[in-house]
């Protein structure tokens, strides 16, 4: 680990202002990632802006929605009441991810911006197009059991490993940001980006931009769940998980969301799938179709052809659950 | 940095780099806690911040400044074993033992957190109020702690003993 300065933001200009300031500053959350990767070299901050004790509050809006503070630990946001009862499935999709001690410690914005767990990108001898740019790309014909099925590129074919966020896709969440030059909101879906030939880049957050909350709008009551697979019961990163939520009225289906992790560089919001079930009698037989439509355009790889099938799977086993 | 480590105020002088697990164990002179894989991966670092566990090898030390932090030191002492340490001692819930201090906090933690009504990912109710400890609440709560010997029966056993019929 190279050696930085700390310091602790009491308030997001400040903490702006500090990031400003300082060459090769980062924002710290609690860690869990960055500390890691800190300590492998990948990233070489100078200057550490803690930004923990920023707004954690978690508050009931006005129009029905919700405004979760990106220094709310992963934890507190699984336990709020009001998430647990109106947003099961992002209190799901939390517990679903890493161990407690971990969640305990991990923020909404450090969750947002974590990184990939490809092998090669954690591997200093590796080549790898994210860690250094130009450098190529092992996973492409490499080691890719874990890798993404949609949406990659020759250059990066790593996927995005956030639990928390393929519910807060599903969702229609946004992302309120604040920089030097003021305030805006993105929405998730739009908030990570594909690897294209910068995979490097992986948000639409500019150096030195601050993620001050998450926006939940108010949710129609609709059956709502998040599943994930993976190589064990627990404390395991997603092969491939689901968001979904689905109301049907008068025998067809009104509303419908679905996005998908574990298969792309970002949460995969599934809008092919929910096309296809809009207005639709729910079957198993349209589940079926609908998934097809979504992954027709899913790539394998020498190891993770299997992703495909056990997307369509899961895909169809959820939407089952929901519409039982 | 100041700390309060199992009850007293203890100050050092260390490397802004220093993990709150190398403090601990480096500069506390509370080698109790160990360091298994140093990357969050497996839970023998876990201690106790503020009653809430954490895993002490992602934590830098100088972002838990001013915290309260317990570790297996202030659990209980070899003549005054808590009754978590006795019961893990009771139902084999170890071989080396290397595991064993970072269990017996997070089960601390872990029964904390049931008892505020902490769903977890295998609770079905969701909306509950109370915590239903079954076996299978307990090794979802606790599988953030690997135990490579495999004494993962006697330390559900040993839990269960202490903590499950606290909480229900
Ligand atoms: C063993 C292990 C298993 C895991 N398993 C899972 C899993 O199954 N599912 C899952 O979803 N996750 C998993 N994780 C990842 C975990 O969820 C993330 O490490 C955590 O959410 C990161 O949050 P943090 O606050 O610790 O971020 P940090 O490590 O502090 O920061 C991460 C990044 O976010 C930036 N940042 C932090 N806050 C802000 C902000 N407010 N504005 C702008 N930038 C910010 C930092 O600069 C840094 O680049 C696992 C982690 C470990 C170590
Ligand atoms: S898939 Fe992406 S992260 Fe992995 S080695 Fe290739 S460029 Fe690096
Ligand atoms: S040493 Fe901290 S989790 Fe393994
Ligand atoms: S007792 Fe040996 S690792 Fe758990």
């Amino acid at each position: 680990m190279l050696t930085f300065e700390y310091t602790r933001a009491d308030s997001a200009a400040a903490a702006i202002d500090l990031v400003e300031r300082e060459a090769e500053a980062k924002f710290l959350g609690g860690g869990t990632n960055l500390v890691d990767l800190m300590r492998e070299t990948i990233e070489r901050p100078r200057a550490l802006v803690d930004v923990t004790g920023l707004s954690a509050a978690i508050e009931v809006q006005e129009d029905g929605g919700v405004l979760i503070g990106a220094a709310a630990t992963n934890t507190a946001l699984a336990e709020d009441r009001h998430i647990r009862e109106h947003y099961p499935m992002l209190a799901r999709a939390i517990l679903a991810g890493a161990s407690a001690q971990i969640r305990n410690m991990a923020t909404v914005g450090g969750n947002l911006l974590q990184r990939t767990r490809c092998y090669y990108f954690y591997d200093d001898a590796a080549h790898c197009n994210k860690r250094r740019a130009g450098s190529g790309c092992d996973a492409v014909d490499g080691f890719n059991r874990i890798h993404a099925i949609l949406g990659a590129s020759e250059q990066c074919v790593a996927t995005h490993p956030s639990d928390m966020c393929v519910a807060l896709a599903a969702l229609d969440a946004m992302v309120h940001i604040e920089g030097k030059d003021g305030t805006r909101q993105v929405p998730v879906a739009d908030f990570h980006t594909l690897p294209g030939d910068t995979p490097q880049v992986e948000t639409v957050l500019a150096p030195g931009e601050l993620i001050t909350a998450i926006a939940l709008p108010a949710n129609p009551a609709t059956g709502q769940t998040y599943r994930k697979v993976r190589d064990r019961a627990s404390y395991a990163f997603a092969l491939v998980s689901v968001a979904a939520s689905v109301r049907v009225e008068d025998g067809s289906i009104a509303d419908v969301r679905i996005a998908l992790g574990g298969v792309a560089h970002k949460p995969w919001r599934a809008t092919k799938a929910e096309a296809a079930l809009r207005g639709k009698a729910p079957s198993e037989d349209a589940f079926r179709a609908a998934a097809r439509a979504e992954l027709a355009d899913a790539r394998p790889l020498r190891d993770n052809g299997f992703k495909i099938g056990l997307a369509e799977r899961t895909i169809v086993a959820v939407l089952q659950e929901l519409t039982a | 940095m100041e700390f309060t480590i199992n009850g007293s105020t203890r100050t050092f002088d260390v490397d802004i780099r220093t993990s709150l697990l190398d403090l601990l164990r480096e500069h506390a002179g509370l080698p109790g806690t160990k360091k298994g894989c140093n990357q969050g991966a497996c839970g023998a670092c876990t201690v106790l911040v503020d009653g809430e566990r954490i895993n002490s090898c992602l934590a830098l030390a100088v972002q838990y400044q001013g915290r309260a932090i317990t570790t297996i030191e202030g659990v209980g002492t070899q003549d005054a074993l808590a009754d978590i340490q006795a019961a893990f001692v009771e139902h084999d819930g170890f071989q080396c033992g290397y595991c064993t201090p970072g269990q017996i906090c997070s089960a601390i933690g872990m029964a904390a957190e049931a008892k505020r009504g902490l769903p977890s990912h295998v609770t079905q109710d969701l909306a509950a109020d109370s915590v239903t400890l079954d076996d299978d609440e307990l090794r979802e709560r606790m599988s953030g702690n690997l135990c490579r010997c495999g004494a993962y029966n006697g330390i559900v056993a040993a839990v269960r003993q202490v903590f499950v019929e606290e909480v229900a």
